[in-house]
């Protein structure tokens, strides 16, 4: 139920010497290339699965945790892609989208794994993202984990105060917890204000 | 049934994000291109009318999405369900800030979890943080238009508003699959519309729980957002590129509805010899099908009726929960 638990490496270090853009940068084009290579060209995946690899092998990533994470997010990407099935042809189709989707899947997992967030939202800003969605972007990727844990926390907490609920009921209280969730944002948005101007933050 | 943890753990929101390798160029790039036109205009919207000291509301709001679509809601079986959120921070937000919460959610699932895929993410973001806030806002807005502004009638509209807007994102998500030729639209349409008409009652009824929790607690956050004067202009902007972006990837599909006479007649005429024979074996393309036109009239009718069944429930569920709360007061 860890929301950092569904990340491949919580607090990611600059791994390879290369810049945040330059990773970025190739993330972009390995999913882009991947995405564009025809449908039957099976050596071609090949190729940029070995290279995937390499990569992931050159900069330390924990292989095991890697692989176990594209693993368990396959069955998503395979229950959409068996809707291609119901075509003539589909099968080809089926397994193209499905080496595609996996390679990618697994090119943004080493991408996230091996670049610190802040660098990629730099990154982003430089390349003409909005101001305010990069902040939007930092603030709720700093708080997060902060707010899922206190959100479990508020969930056992009823789920041990509350003896065998029916499911209505749970459903009305993991509501309640959702508003009270809410509540305490709105409130930490006002005191990360007056932090953030008692800094010298200008909007 | 106890509380004890729910034995499977959803990975994501139940709008499908579309992964990499299942759209084509032409469907991503435009989509992509909608979204990056939309997300500039909320983007644009928000700095305009947001008070600087609501701008760490954007971030946290996001970061409230994200940790409440973690609360697994049980339904039958082992299966959970959960909060989408889209529709949830429309109310609260309004329209624009819900633009641009939403595609922080979704860009941040893309590229911290890999969830949902990079060339995709323009799709996914036309889907989940245009449509579907945009339809939620349109339907609550009528609502509160037509029925006052009570708070029974809030509840209601919210609700109603939630199954319209997950309707309408999973539709889309199925036009750009049907357009990509990923999934032909007469398999993805009628799974993708009856699966998130279920997932959309589920929506509603979480929303409409959560303000009814919010309204006990802090009744002006209900209010605060809906009515915004003069933000009517961003919103037939957004609205405008929402509709273009629909009839892009819909239309072509849904509107395998004749236009002129003869059509009308030989659609019906194919229907009645269609209906004898396996929808799957018809040789012409998708969407002159006589199995798609009886299909699409089939799907057409379950859609009203689920529509009007929605609405109705929606409309019980609010008068069920203030009528609780008066009577604890």
């Amino acid at each position: 139920m860890n929301l950092r638990s569904r990340l491949l490496s919580p607090s990611p270090e600059p791994v390879g010497g290369g810049s945040a853009a330059v990773k970025l940068a190739a993330a972009l084009g390995f999913v882009v290339t991947v995405v564009l290579l025809p449908r039957g060209a099976w050596v071609a995946h090949g190729v940029a699965a070995i290279a995937l690899l390499a990569v992931a092998l050159g900069s330390r990533v924990p292989l095991g945790g890697w692989l176990g994470r594209l693993l368990w997010l396959e069955p998503f990407a395979a229950s959409m892609a068996a809707l291609a099935l119901f075509q003539p042809g589909g099968l080809t189709v089926f397994l193209a989208m499905l080496a595609k989707s996996t390679l990618c899947i697994a090119a943004m997992l080493l991408l996230s794994s091996i670049t610190p967030f802040h660098e990629s939202l730099k990154v982003l800003r430089r390349w003409g993202v909005p101001g305010l969605l990069v902040t939007t972007l930092a603030l709720a990727q700093r708080y997060l984990f902060v707010l899922a844990d206190e959100a479990q926390r508020m969930r056992r907490a009823r789920q041990s105060r509350t003896l065998s609920p029916r499911r209505t009921q749970w459903w009305s209280l993991l509501s309640g917890i959702i508003a009270q969730l809410f509540l305490r944002a709105t409130a930490r948005a006002e005191r990360i204000h007056a932090a953030m101007c008692a800094r010298g933050w200008k909007p | 049934m106890t509380a004890t943890a729910p034995t499977r753990q959803r990975v994501r929101p139940d709008i499908v994000h579309i992964p990499d390798g299942f759209l084509d160029a032409k469907t991503a790039l435009a989509a992509a291109a909608l979204s990056c036109a939309g997300l500039s205009l909320a983007v644009r919207e928000v700095q305009r009318r947001l008070p600087p000291a609501r701008v760490p509301l954007l971030g946290l709001s996001t970061a409230f999405v994200f940790a409440a679509q973690m609360l697994n809601f049980p339904v039958a079986g082992g299966t959970s369900g959960h909060l989408l959120g889209a529709v949830l921070v429309t109310v609260l937000l309004g329209p624009a800030a819900a633009v641009l919460v939403m595609s922080a959610v979704l860009i941040l699932q893309c590229l911290l979890f890999a969830d949902g895929g990079l060339t995709a993410l323009g799709a996914n973001l036309f889907n989940m943080a245009l449509v579907a806030p945009l339809v939620g806002h349109g339907v609550n807005r009528s609502v509160l238009r037509l029925w006052g502004t009570g708070l029974r009638t809030r509840l209601f509209a919210a609700a109603f508003a939630a199954w319209c807007a997950t309707l309408a994102a999973a539709i889309s998500c199925a036009g750009q699959l049907a357009m990509s030729g990923a999934a032909p639209w007469r398999a993805t349409f009628p799974a993708m519309a009856l699966i998130h008409m279920l997932i959309g009652a589920g929506e509603a009824v979480i929303t409409a729980l959560v303000l009814s929790g919010l309204a006990r607690a802090r009744p002006e956050l209900l209010t605060s957002a809906a009515e915004t004067p003069g933000g009517s202009r961003s919103f037939v902007a957004l609205g405008l590129l929402g509709s273009i972006g629909l009839a892009v990837f819909v239309a072509p599909f849904a509107c395998s509805w004749p236009d002129g006479l003869e059509k009308v007649a030989a659609v019906l005429g194919f229907e009645h010899q269609a209906a004898e024979r396996p929808v799957l074996s018809a040789p012409l393309p998708d969407y002159t099908v006589p199995g798609l036109a009886s299909q699409a009239w089939g799907t057409v009718i379950a859609g009203g009726v689920g529509t009007l069944a929605a609405f109705a429930l929606t409309w019980w569920l609010a008068r069920r929960l203030t009528r609780r709360q008066r009577g604890t007061v």
